[in-house]
């Protein structure tokens, strides 16, 4: 039967608007959709980029992928892409894929640091691995090898990695980039519900009435969401209010009613502001029912400074940090309070002219009243904050004042539901944290938070930053399931579901990112692996790091698929499987996890990044790893630490000492159980280079072609994975229920997702903690739940009172960031992400139209400063910093429009290299860069 | 008799000379009316097949073919300012941007050396000290269409946002934020965004939850520099400028919006003529004596 | 070399103007900024090609003061100097015909092709239609086809298909017409012939020197303004003679060479005082 186009149209059409309502389709139809699509196959996955998780259809045809769409059936995004998603089609297909191992060799085909690139098989490439770990465990202990992990890791990628890295190395060594964009969120999450991610979820905003953007630009992040807050907005431009909170104007300004240009930094004052304002004068605005019930207050050091190098740190005393340097790095030791900061810290035992002397202080806090919570509001007037805050020279302030006013009345008034959401400018800030825990604050007060169309919200930027990164855990601090390396309780579940010896996992875990850098320039770290991430254009004060990697004794390796500034700083590439070149899953920012299948073989001899840890495993035996290993520094006891010798535990358990990690991790009865069936669904019918090996037939770390391991990694890996958060208020869905449904927001529990955590009504681990109480909401969350008493200025009880079940109001006060402008680097640098492309370009940058989009990253700035230092709209000009420079060409009309003293300068372009210009100060608590403050000075080049 | 014939000779070749003289002049007028022809046919064809963007400030292109001297000052001048050279470190010279205007080569099948430029290779890009148009010595490209009189300056400053180079066209049916992509890159590389190219919300029923944003073009401030061509991500870009004679309609004189005080400009050329239409073509007598049209009523 | 001096001078000041606009639009160089067609001299100065704007008059074009100026500046310099000077002297295309015309010269071609077929008055006929057709179609007729101004162009800005128009041209003068393009049919040269009139710079011929070699009018490209040669002492002083000193140069006898007319005037005055 010859079908016509028509016809064509007709039942695709049918099938996929069925789809969207989850109806059957009548086999009929649905075989003649099929017969329509001959010659190319939909099948579904997440979109590549961001952390709003879209869901998408790839057609593939000839072995590649020829074409995609939005998914009509995907909840969040309903069919929509924006443009980059648009794009998903061709962003493997880059002229200059990577397809083979690339060493930097001799002359005598030996590895040579200063070598250039030569191709090598994988089994030399996993040769050199051994051999250059092995060097760095003998030289460091597990502390000198390092992973620059992922938020764009897939779930078992990010299994896999974890696995290796803290059972097999015993290394702690591993953080993803997702420090650099989530971490002072989860931060944020753990002080105040005591469990990470987010009560609410994008259902919110069609259920809003106030949608309040902080440090968020959601027009170009979060287009998809964006188009629902304008949907929203569009239904009821009257009571629908949109407000957009901004260091400079961008695009989310466009759809607000009202825009609020703050000057950096001080986000902390506004949002006390707003406390201020309920507190002092709208007390009857307090849902004191709701706050007896579930809230307590606290306070916490503010001498923490802020996440910068110590002068003891080796590469300080060595002089690699040059005068200017020190002069911004020097307040991490100690600094003058200002005049600004100096009312905010009187109640902290601070004024104006103080000597900070600062002192790391982790995540200590303690119980405070809340008699000591409102006497810390008390300076946050609106003449105070007006004063600080205003961030355009050129509005008047009583316009600000009235803008603060109006702010805190969106948050007040009765019956108004509010949604607060923010992304980086809240989490890239060196007092992240606090600024993250005080949005809670204003939202518990008014008990608006963790109800339908109420909360304070943080967006995600990477598409598995929640799912892989803070799920699975591949920080340096984490285990799967919000579990940490340091409590003894949680390695020691660990150890038993992955069976392996007490006392295998490291309980020091405190190499973050920044660390792990820091750690490479003082020669600790010998041995880095990147994955799926570009931490050599990514990290601020780049110049350091990438001096480090070029020109001391270690070795890099960098998977990746394109060569981006990363694998041309490494040692060794690895050709790496992109996307939908293997089997993965992501969760998105509102804990919905999103499963693929394999469309299509990965180009050239690539392999994926679960293939490459897998295989690494098989070089090393416990005899190689399980051993007694150093640590640094001392116990309590004057002692080294270290880590016990766990053999001899290992062979009582059955082990042999010459097994390797695969055996002991990977491939194992367990695991085998996992059956490779071709016949059934999800596997029929899809590649699984892994398990079957494939058409390539690669030839593999043994120097044999690859023919697969033989059962399901992939599903073995998520579901033991998922097996730690089910009952534990994490709960997974079965691997094989993700490839038939559009996501699932967990906990999923009894097949039903969670829209609300914590409230009784909607989640049922809420409803089962408040069964005796009837209370409305538990929050359940378990960490940091019993905590000493004292005032605002330290403890004063050190008797720890359990707080179960409840969430935490924290009293922080404003305070200046480390670098601030001055005479010699006069304006303010902020960096970020345009919306065509996606972080450091090397995906988007190769999209051809995205290209020519958006070619190249501009300094965007006001034209009165462009006119001050005599440079004209699209010529070039110098980005100055203590650090380093970079040109960039000038826009002063563009997208971004900042006011007198700030420039705006995106991160995504190689050329513009803004990384080498940005400071490396950190949220102390959180580790996060600032990447949205530091001083420079712009002229003409 | 000698003489006569001499004299008649004479005659006969004054006479032959005078017609090789005239059959002379007839070829040559033949050639030159010939050639005149081809040539006069060349020049209107490459006139009328100019669907080309000028630089700002270019008269219109009739007046502009007129007037351009053809020198190529003004492609020099976009091509140095300082926007479109990079030095390297070594202190050479490297185009960082390339530079917008060209000069009509042959085979660009454009009047021949006149400046324009092609909106999806380079656009202009609106600098706002306008290198290209004080140069023009021709005053092809008019200075005053793109500055006007600011309070306390002396003399008139450059405003680029007065360039009328063209009109952005955008073609719904392709565009891609029209099916509910959230795309406006053309939106955001728009020199004059929120002015020039607006996004007009509207609710996507199809989903329930997200809203279309699509862009809609001003004609009254879109400049036609092109950016947001070179911007755009379809194949064939969905937004294209056109030059204003092709991009824009034009309503007719005798009516007047009531609501818009500035449209009574248009009434300056406004004259009241006799109109026919078919049925109106013969006299009023003709028609009434002519009574076959009524038999055929009954 | 004295057989070349005067080519080896004309190339040097084609090359030289012709490097200098080309700098201006690859170095920046303010020299000599834009084309033949108006240009800028040292910044400031402007410079006009005077036939050009005298089609865009006939087109109907509001001409600006600039190109006024510049238009007069290149107007009152050739008629002092001699139009077609710009010929010889600064038109690229020259090299072309020169090259072409020494070809004819090497094969042969002039004696198998010994009658011209064609006039060169017709140059100015074209120069008529060219104004016909700038009025009638409302734009410079001519610099819309002009080999020259493609030429130039494409020389200082990038050639496109402006080769053909060489190469068309090259043929053209070695194939079908001796001095083809120079001497019969380009209106700028028939226009700067007829605003050469009045000019001080001359050839002159001294007969009673002459050997009547002929090598003079070989080398001419307008054989016809030295009609007088082995006939009687005259200037040249018709307008079509480009300036180009190639019979000076050939002369082995010096019977011919520059003068200035201001100097004859005198000397004719010294003759009749004398008389």
């Amino acid at each position: 039967m010859a079908l016509s186009r028509r016809d064509f149209l007709k039942s695709s059409a049918a099938a996929s608007a069925a789809a969207a309502i989850g109806m059957s389709v009548p086999s009929e139809v649905q075989a003649a959709a099929e017969k329509a699509n001959a010659g190319w196959r939909w099948d579904k996955a997440a979109c590549r980029f961001c952390g709003t998780g879209c869901g998408i259809m790839l057609a593939t045809k000839g072995g590649k992928i020829v074409a995609v769409k939005g998914d009509p059936a995907a909840p969040v995004n309903r069919g929509l892409n924006c443009i980059k998603g648009y794009f998903n089609a061709k962003i493997m297909y880059g002229a200059d894929r990577l397809k083979q191992p690339l060493l930097r060799v001799g002359a005598d085909g030996k590895f040579d640091k200063k070598g250039k690139f030569a191709p090598v098989s994988w089994e030399r490439a996993f040769d050199e691995m051994e051999f250059h770990a092995k060097k760095a465990l003998k030289q460091s202990g597990p502390e000198g090898v390092a992973v620059f992990a992922s938020g764009q890791y897939t779930v078992m990628e990010g299994v896999a990695a974890q696995k290796m890295m803290k059972a097999g190395f015993r290394s702690n060594a591993i953080d993803p980039n997702a420090r650099h964009c989530m971490a002072s969120a989860v931060v944020g999450f753990y002080q105040t519900f005591g469990i990470d991610e987010p009560s609410g979820c994008y259902d919110d905003i069609e259920l809003t009435d106030t949608i309040i953007s902080w440090g968020a630009n959601m027009a170009e992040m979060h287009p998809i969401l964006w188009s629902r807050v304008t949907d929203r907005k569009l239904s009821d431009p009257k009571k629908v209010q949109v407000v957009n909170i901004s260091t400079y104007k961008h695009r989310t300004s466009d759809l607000a009613d009202m825009e609020i240009i703050f000057s950096p930094s001080t986000d902390l004052a506004m949002w006390n502001y707003v406390a201020r304002e309920i507190v002092y004068n709208h007390p009857e605005s307090i849902d004191w029912d709701f706050v007896k019930k579930h809230i307590i207050f606290a306070s916490q050091p503010v001498n923490i400074g802020y996440g910068m190098r110590r002068s003891d740190e080796k590469s300080v005393k060595d002089g690699k940090y040059t005068k200017l340097e020190m002069e911004t790095v020097s307040k991490e030791m100690s600094k003058i309070v200002s005049e600004k900061e100096g009312p905010a810290l009187e109640a902290f035992g601070y004024k104006a002219g103080d000597n900070m002397v600062m002192k790391p202080a982790g995540l200590k806090h303690w119980e405070i009243s809340f008699e000591e919570y409102k006497k810390f509001l008390d300076p946050y007037t609106v003449d105070y904050v007006a004063k600080i805050s205003k961030g355009d020279p050129d509005e008047d302030i009583e316009v600000f004042k009235k803008k603060l006013k109006t702010l805190a009345d969106l948050y007040i008034e009765k019956g108004r539901k509010v949604v607060s959401f923010w992304t980086m400018g809240m989490n890239q800030h060196t007092r992240g944290t606090w600024v993250n825990t005080l949005s809670y604050n204003v939202h518990f007060l008014l008990n608006k938070q963790a109800k339908p169309g109420n909360g304070a919200f943080s967006l995600t930027g990477q598409p598995s930053a929640c799912g892989t990164a803070r799920e699975v855990g591949t920080f340096c601090h984490r285990l799967p399931a919000d579990m940490m390396v340091k409590n003894p309780k949680h390695r020691k579940i660990c150890e038993t579901a992955w069976k392996i010896p007490a006392g295998t996992l490291n309980p020091v875990g405190n190499q973050h990112i920044m660390k792990i850098h820091r750690d490479i320039e003082d020669g600790v770290v010998k041995f880095a692996w990147i994955n799926v991430c570009n931490p050599y254009q990514d990290t601020a004060s780049a110049s350091h790091w990438i001096k480090a990697a070029r020109e001391m004794d270690n070795f890099i390796v960098c998977s990746d698929g394109y060569p981006g500034i990363s694998a041309k700083v490494s040692d060794l590439i690895l050709p790496t499987a992109m996307i939908y070149e293997k089997w993965g899953a992501y969760g998105n920012a509102e804990r919905r996890t999103q499963h693929w299948r394999q469309q299509v073989l990965p180009i050239g001899d690539s392999m994926s990044d679960t293939w490459q840890w897998v295989e690494l495993s098989k070089r090393f035996t416990i005899k190689d790893l399980w051993g007694e290993q150093p640590l640094r520094g001392k116990n309590k006891d004057g002692t080294p630490k270290k880590l016990p010798n766990v053999i001899a535990e290992a062979k009582k358990m059955g082990y042999d000492e010459n097994a390797t990690m695969y055996d002991v991790l990977f491939a194992h009865e367990r695991s085998k159980a996992y059956k490779v069936d071709m016949t059934k669904f999800p596997q029929k019918g899809y590649d699984n280079s892994e398990c079957n090996g494939d058409s390539r037939n690669v030839v593999g770390s043994d120097g044999k072609v690859f023919k697969g391991y033989g059962f399901m990694i992939h599903e073995y890996l998520f579901e033991e994975y998922a097996e730690f958060g089910r009952g534990h208020a994490h709960d997974l869905a079965p691997f094989e229920t993700y490839h038939k449904v559009r996501g699932l927001k967990w906990p999923v529990v009894d097949g039903k997702e969670t829209q609300w955590r914590f409230n009784a009504k909607y989640d049922p681990y809420a409803k089962k903690e408040t069964k005796e109480s009837g209370n409305s909401h538990a929050f359940y969350g378990g960490l940091a739940k019993a905590l000493s008493q004292g005032d605002l200025k330290g403890i004063k009880d050190k008797t720890k009172k359990s707080l179960k079940n409840k969430a935490k109001i924290f009293a922080r006060p404003y305070m200046d960031p480390p670098e601030m402008p001055d005479e010699n680097y006069p304006l303010w640098l902020c960096t970020g992400r345009v919306l065509e492309h996606w972080h450091s370009g090397t995906m988007t940058m190769r999209v051809p139209e995205l290209y020519r989009a958006v070619p190249e990253a501009l300094c965007y700035m006001h034209p009165a400063d462009a006119k001050k230092i005599g440079v004209k709209r699209g010529e070039l000009a110098w980005v100055d910093s203590r650090r380093g420079k970079v040109k960039a060409r000038v826009e002063t009309r563009g997208r971004n429009r900042p006011s007198r003293g700030l420039v705006f300068v995106p991160w995504f372009d190689e050329k513009v290299f803004i990384n080498k210009v940005c400071l490396d100060a950190t949220c102390p608590m959180s580790k996060q860069t600032d990447y949205k403050k530091c001083a420079v000075k712009v002229y003409k080049v | 008799m000698n003489n006569n014939n001499q004299k008649q000779k004479i005659k006969i070749e004054k006479i032959s000379e005078g017609r090789r003289k005239f059959l002379n002049i007839t070829k040559s007028v033949g050639i030159a009316v010939l050639g005149g022809f081809i040539w006069s046919a060349y020049v209107d064809e490459v006139k009328a097949s100019s669907i080309v963007l000028r630089p700002p400030g270019a008269l219109d292109e009739p007046d502009f073919l007129k007037t351009c001297i053809k020198c190529g000052m003004c492609v020099q001048a976009c091509h140095f300012r300082d926007s479109n050279v990079m030095k390297n470190n070594d202190g050479d010279i490297t185009g960082a941007r390339p530079p917008t205007l060209k000069l009509a080569k042959p085979g660009d099948n454009l009047p021949i050396g006149t400046p324009f430029f092609i909106a999806r290779d380079v656009p202009c890009f609106m600098c706002d000290d306008i290198p290209c148009v004080p140069v023009c010595p021709s005053g092809a490209l008019d200075i005053t269409k793109v500055s006007r009189k600011v309070e306390k300056e002396p003399e008139p400053v450059l405003d680029i946002n007065m360039a009328k180079m063209g009109l952005a066209i955008v073609d719904t049916t392709n565009c891609i934020a029209f099916w509910g992509i959230q795309c406006d890159a053309c939106y955001r590389a728009c020199p004059i965004l929120d002015k020039a190219i607006t996004l007009e919300y509207k609710k996507n029923e199809r989903t329930g939850k997200h809203a279309y944003l699509e862009p809609v073009v001003h004609s009254e401030f879109c400049t036609g520099c092109g950016l947001c061509e070179l911007a755009c991500v379809t194949d064939k870009p969905a937004i294209f400028v056109l030059p204003l004679e092709y991009a824009l309609g034009k309503a007719g004189s005798h009516y007047i919006k009531g609501w818009d005080a500035k449209d009574e400009e248009r009434l300056k050329n406004a004259h009241s003529e006799t109109t026919t239409t078919k049925i109106s073509e013969k006299s009023a007598l003709d028609s009434l004596n002519n009574m076959d049209e009524l038999e055929d009523l009954y | 070399m004295k057989k070349y001096r005067f080519l080896i001078a004309r190339r040097a000041v084609q090359i030289s103007i012709l490097f200098l606009y080309f700098a201006a639009n690859a170095y920046g160089w303010s020299i000599l900024v834009g084309n033949l067609s108006s240009s800028t001299l040292l910044g400031f100065i402007p410079l006009s090609d005077p036939y050009a704007v005298l089609q865009m008059f006939m087109a109907g074009a509001v001409i600006s003061s600039t190109l006024v100026v510049g238009a007069l500046i290149i107007f009152i310099f050739y008629a002092i100097v001699g139009g077609r000077v710009f010929c010889s002297w600064v038109c690229p295309i020259n090299m072309v015909t020169d090259l072409a015309n020494y070809c004819r010269r090497v094969f042969g071609l002039n004696q198998i092709q010994k009658k011209q077929p064609a006039t060169r008055k017709m140059r100015y006929w074209v120069l008529a239609i060219s104004l016909i057709l700038s009025f009638a179609l409302g734009v410079g007729a001519f610099e819309f086809i002009s080999p020259i101004s493609m030429v130039h162009r494409g020389l200082v800005f990038g050639m496109g298909f402006g080769w053909a128009a060489i190469i068309v041209i090259f043929l053209f003068d070695l194939l079908v017409l001796k001095n083809g393009w120079c001497g019969h049919i380009c209106p700028l040269g028939g226009f700067y012939s007829l605003i050469s009139k009045f000019r001080v710079i001359n050839v002159k011929y001294d007969n009673d020197k002459c050997t009547e070699c002929m090598k003079c009018k070989l080398v001419c490209p307008e054989k016809q303004v030295l009609f007088m040669i082995t006939k009687e002492t005259m200037p040249v002083l018709s307008g079509e003679c480009t300036n180009c000193a190639r019979c000076i140069e050939v002369c082995d006898d010096d019977a011919l060479g520059f003068f200035l007319k201001i100097d004859e005037k005198k000397a004719k005055e010294i003759d009749n005082e004398n008389n």
